[in-house]
């Protein structure tokens, strides 16, 4: 028997930020990379098992009136992946129920990706950086683990999202931007590409948890400013 | 007849049926809103003159007070805003937002605000009213018991209509258009003449009529002072509008209820604009005019009130609530162009709390209609929804919603209108004895609990002890009340407008819901223990542990909140009101939780006393934190149909970039979340589309935000006619904000 309860660190039901139409979030907790931008602290570490999965399907199926033509469930965290065996059960049962489902993932799991992603209607998926130097500063983690998930993942026929945090100083300039393009040729299917602005509301999490923040002193990221490196990001060759 | 030409003939044609005549006859429009014209030069003429009374108004509280007449249908000479550009006439007195005094409900309440804004009243009236015209305010406490003037001091019961007019009482205005007042006289003189039995009740029916029937004579005179003759019917649009404002007028001119509505009336009129356009008697600009010169007439509507009323109800509400949309009971949409064409004098004459804007919502409606409405609450935040899908089969489709929330069958039901009662204090009383923990009055024979930590089972039959003998006080009270009313300040004009039989609702209200909901959650699922003064009542409660809260979807807690309607109105059901009315209930504060809050002590839940109520069924400020379908889903779960059927009010606000990143995606999201919501049997919801920001500024420079409406609960206001604190409070609410 599989094991049926995880780690939740709180549920959303209602977000219209991760993934088509209106989507219950599920925060799972728990992740190996420790983005310096990270705006979920709390879910670094993996707790113990909270929640069951009839437990959450039932609360999702409270949530399912509002899904219309397009919304549906996110899994997100913290890192979903980290909780491999739960993710898969629950989907499962929301795909009896017609319910799409969306992996919103930095891709570094327990190495056990093929059955998850042959569930999934969408993978969000987070760029940290994808040169192998800035990605180790970025996340304190290698590469390496990301692209073994991106060669299961390109191997299946998935609707990817790209999201890439912007941060001043970091990699809010032309030449990163020019270069994300060119290495986003390197992942199939991606259907939508979405560039965030580095925000700083998630400062006061860091102070209650005692944790230091490492980029204490950098300002938001300009909004427009991304807008316009995410349109130069779209623009066709 | 030629006022009906073209008109598809059916039972409307043999006796007053405007239903009839609507379904037979009525073109539904699922196109978009393309097709939807500004406002013209004349319309927009009318609108500046008004604009400037308004700022005035707002300077001086009031603009001017008639206090050489009484109120009545036909009392007042003509008054004109701008005469040759009015295209849609009539004015409750001889000018726009010149107040008149009603005495009939009680002349204190005139004596107050008269004073209030130093105006005297003529002395003969003031003699004469006095010494020969008893009002209902003097029937009431004639009557009232010593437990009911407790009741009511302690803030047990509040908001009674026992010092002024009722309201909530629609009358069919569209009768005036369609058959002409000569007709209706004709059918109210049968209908006394049928009546041949002679007891208490047909003595009172047949007085009641003779009434009706001078009313309507009334109305003719009045409207014959403007140059019309409304003895025959309508016989093109502006004279459907135009006849149907003139019953509308007579109302608010005979009466200063709380709430007068207009009804329902897009499908109605839409025939007569459909007509005349299709015969090329009017442009699509003129239909426009139409509409939007008779809603500046509704939005001048005005009674005279104190200035604690206006803090009470923020500024000058009048609930001309005007019901739009629904369904036909052969399930096509009551959708037309004369729905869009109403919604759009949001527009043409901007955002506005009144004519209270209330989409009949239902999963049938078009797409283009949804999609409009959720744009057009985003822009102005001045519509609320409610479930035609719950409403119709009880009421059929010809119904409208009077105030914010009251469901009633057009010219067929009446409401009493009830106030509410406030079932945090219960749960107080039911701790502290019946003593009430401010006053230290004793209100109810119950015994005082000394427990160290409280226990849930007790409290719990303790406390339902208590809305039982509540359920008695409060039934007793509003027997009182509404039987003095129709004696001493009935309602002729609108009554002529209803049936001659009509069905009655006793309509009961409670606040308070979710500070009594989690304060026994707290009690049932953490420690709660009682700080007691030295008479032994509790001044505050030390909470240990937590506990489930109202407004997470989680059924332990909404099981209760359920639990509590459901024996409340079981209890007050019991008790038979009188004229064979109807008992119903309410979930609606209005924005009084303020008030309510001020009165009642610390509660169980932890709320400190003093702190306002969330507003009708909302959860506690703060409490609801699992995001915002959570939240709709735990007030879903009340029931409607079995114990709340004169509404469940819940008011939500969202942040725009919360709902979706662009108007498009913020129109969908809405649309589907109200498809959602009312899907999971929920009744009510006001949508306001703003940031928390926005109004912390607003509050801080109201000069920059004229014109910032939101709705509070069941109806909309302008944010800078709220008090400091109301504005506070509308702020601290939950607003659905994401990261």
């Amino acid at each position: 028997m599989k094991k049926c309860s995880a780690s939740i660190d709180s549920i959303e039901s209602f977000s219209t930020k991760d993934g088509p139409g209106i989507r219950t979030v599920i925060f799972f907790c728990g992740c190996k990379l420790r983005c310096l931008f990270c705006h979920n602290p709390e879910t670094w570490v993996k707790k113990e098992d909270n929640m069951t999965v009839d437990e959450v399907y039932n609360k999702i199926k409270n949530f399912k009136d509002y899904y219309g033509d397009n919304g549906g469930v996110t899994f997100s965290g913290g890192e979903p992946l980290l909780q491999s065996d739960f993710i898969l059960e629950l989907t499962k049962k929301l795909k009896q129920d017609n319910i799409h489902v969306a992996l919103d993932t930095a891709g570094v799991g327990n190495h056990d990706y093929d059955e998850i992603l042959k569930n999934m209607d969408l993978i969000i998926l987070d760029i940290k950086d994808y040169r192998p130097d800035g990605y180790l500063k970025m996340t304190g983690h290698t590469i390496d683990d990301f692209n073994e998930f991106l060669e299961v993942l390109n191997k299946l026929n998935k609707k990817v999202w790209i999201r890439q945090v912007i941060v001043p100083g970091i990699n809010d300039t032309i030449e990163y931007i020019k270069g994300l393009k060119e290495y986003l040729k390197s992942i199939k299917n991606i259907e939508n590409i979405e560039l965030l602005p580095y925000h700083t509301m998630a400062v006061s999490k860091y102070e209650k948890l005692n944790i230091k923040y490492k980029l204490d002193g950098v300002l938001p990221m300009d909004k427009d400013k991304c807008l316009e490196l995410e349109r130069i990001l779209k623009e066709k060759d | 007849m030629n006022e009906w030409r073209m008109f598809k003939e059916g039972n409307w044609n043999k006796e007053i049926d405007v239903k009839n005549f609507i379904d037979l006859n009525y073109s539904f429009y699922d196109g978009d809103e393309a097709f939807l014209v500004g406002p013209t030069t004349k319309t927009t003429k009318v609108w500046d003159k008004c604009l400037k009374l308004l700022k005035e108004e707002l300077k001086k509280g009031v603009l001017d007070i008639d206090v050489d007449h009484v109120s009545g249908i036909n009392n007042f000479d003509a008054g004109y805003i701008d005469k040759d550009n009015e295209v849609i006439v009539g004015l409750q007195t001889d000018e726009p937002l010149k107040r008149m005094i009603n005495p009939f409900g009680g002349i204190r309440m005139v004596y107050n605000s008269l004073k209030a804004y130093n105006y005297k009243l003529n002395p003969e009236i003031e003699k004469y009213f006095s010494m020969f015209r008893k009002t209902h305010n003097d029937g009431v406490f004639d009557a009232y018991t010593p437990e009911m003037r407790t009741a009511r001091t302690v803030g047990l019961l509040t908001g009674l209509p026992d010092a002024y007019g009722r309201g909530r009482i629609i009358g069919d205005y569209r009768r005036i258009a369609l058959y002409g007042i000569d007709y209706l006289i004709e059918k109210k003189q049968e209908d006394k003449l049928s009546i041949t039995e002679i007891n208490a009740d047909t003595i009172q029916l047949r007085e009641e009529i003779s009434m009706q029937i001078k009313a309507l004579e009334q109305m003719k005179e009045m409207a014959m002072k403007y140059g019309y003759d409304i003895s025959k019917p309508a016989s093109n649009a502006k004279e459907a509008v135009q006849w149907l404002y003139f019953g509308y007028l007579a109302a608010v001119k005979e009466n200063n209820g709380a709430a007068m509505s207009l009804g329902r009336v897009d499908s109605f009129l839409d025939i007569y604009i459909k007509r005349d356009l299709d015969e090329g008697l009017i442009t699509e600009e003129e239909a426009q005019e139409l509409i939007d010169q008779f809603v500046i007439k509704l939005r001048l509507v005005r009674h005279l009130r104190t200035p604690e009323y206006d803090e009470l109800f923020s500024g000058d509400p009048t609930w001309v609530t005007c019901s739009v949309g629904g369904v036909g009971e052969n399930g096509v949409p009551l959708v037309t162009k004369t729905s869009y064409r109403i919604v759009n004098t949001l527009s043409n004459l901007d955002t506005s709390p009144e004519p209270n804007m209330t989409i009949l919502w239902n999963e049938k409606l078009p797409e283009t209609f949804k999609k409009y409405c959720a744009k057009m609450s985003i822009l102005s935040d001045a519509i609320q929804y409610e479930n035609d899908m719950i409403m119709n089969p009880i009421h059929g489709s010809d119904y409208a919603i009077a105030c914010c929330v009251s469901a009633m069958t057009i010219g067929k039901q009446m409401q009493y209108f009830g106030a509410r009662c406030n079932l945090a204090k219960s749960l107080l009383y039911s701790i502290n004895g019946g003593v009430d923990e401010f006053k230290k009055l004793k209100v109810l024979d119950i015994p005082k609990m000394d427990d160290e930590i409280l226990d849930y089972e007790k409290v719990k039959k303790s406390y339902f002890k208590v809305l039982e003998s509540v359920a008695k006080l409060y039934s007793d009270t509003m027997n009182i009340i509404h039987y003095m009313h129709d004696k001493y300040a009935y309602e002729a004009g609108q009554m002529a407008l209803h049936d001659t039989n009509v069905e009655r609702l006793m309509a009961y209200g409670v606040a308070g819901l979710s500070v009594a909901t989690d304060s026994l959650s707290a009690i049932k699922y953490a420690k709660v223990k009682p700080v007691r003064d030295e008479d032994g009542i509790t001044v505050s409660f030390e909470i240990d542990g937590d506990y489930p809260k109202y407004g997470n979807d989680d059924d332990r807690v909404d099981s209760i909140a359920k639990e509590i309607l459901e024996k409340f109105y079981s209890e007050l059901a019991k008790h038979k009101p009188i004229r064979n009315a109807i008992p119903t209930m309410s979930v609606l504060t209005i924005t009084s939780n303020v008030v309510y809050g001020e009165k009642t002590g610390a509660t169980p839940d932890g709320r400190e006393a003093h702190i306002p109520f969330a507003p009708g069924a909302n959860p506690m400020h703060g409490r609801d934190n699992t995001g915002a379908i959570a939240s709709l889903n735990s007030v879903a779960k009340l029931n409607y149909e079995k114990c709340c059927q004169d509404g469940i009010s819940n008011t939500f606000s969202i942040v725009p970039d919360t709902l979706g990143k662009d108007l498009e995606s913020q129109k969908e999201n809405l649309v589907t979340l109200l498809d959602g919501y009312f899907k999971r049997g929920a009744h009510h919801l006001n949508v306001n589309v703003l940031t928390r920001d926005l109004l912390i500024d607003a509050m801080n420079n109201p000069e920059k935000y004229p014109l910032l409406t939101i709705r509070v609960s069941g109806y909309a206001v302008r944010f800078n006619r709220l008090t400091k604190k109301q504005q506070e409070e509308v702020i601290s609410r939950t607003f659905h904000e994401k990261m």
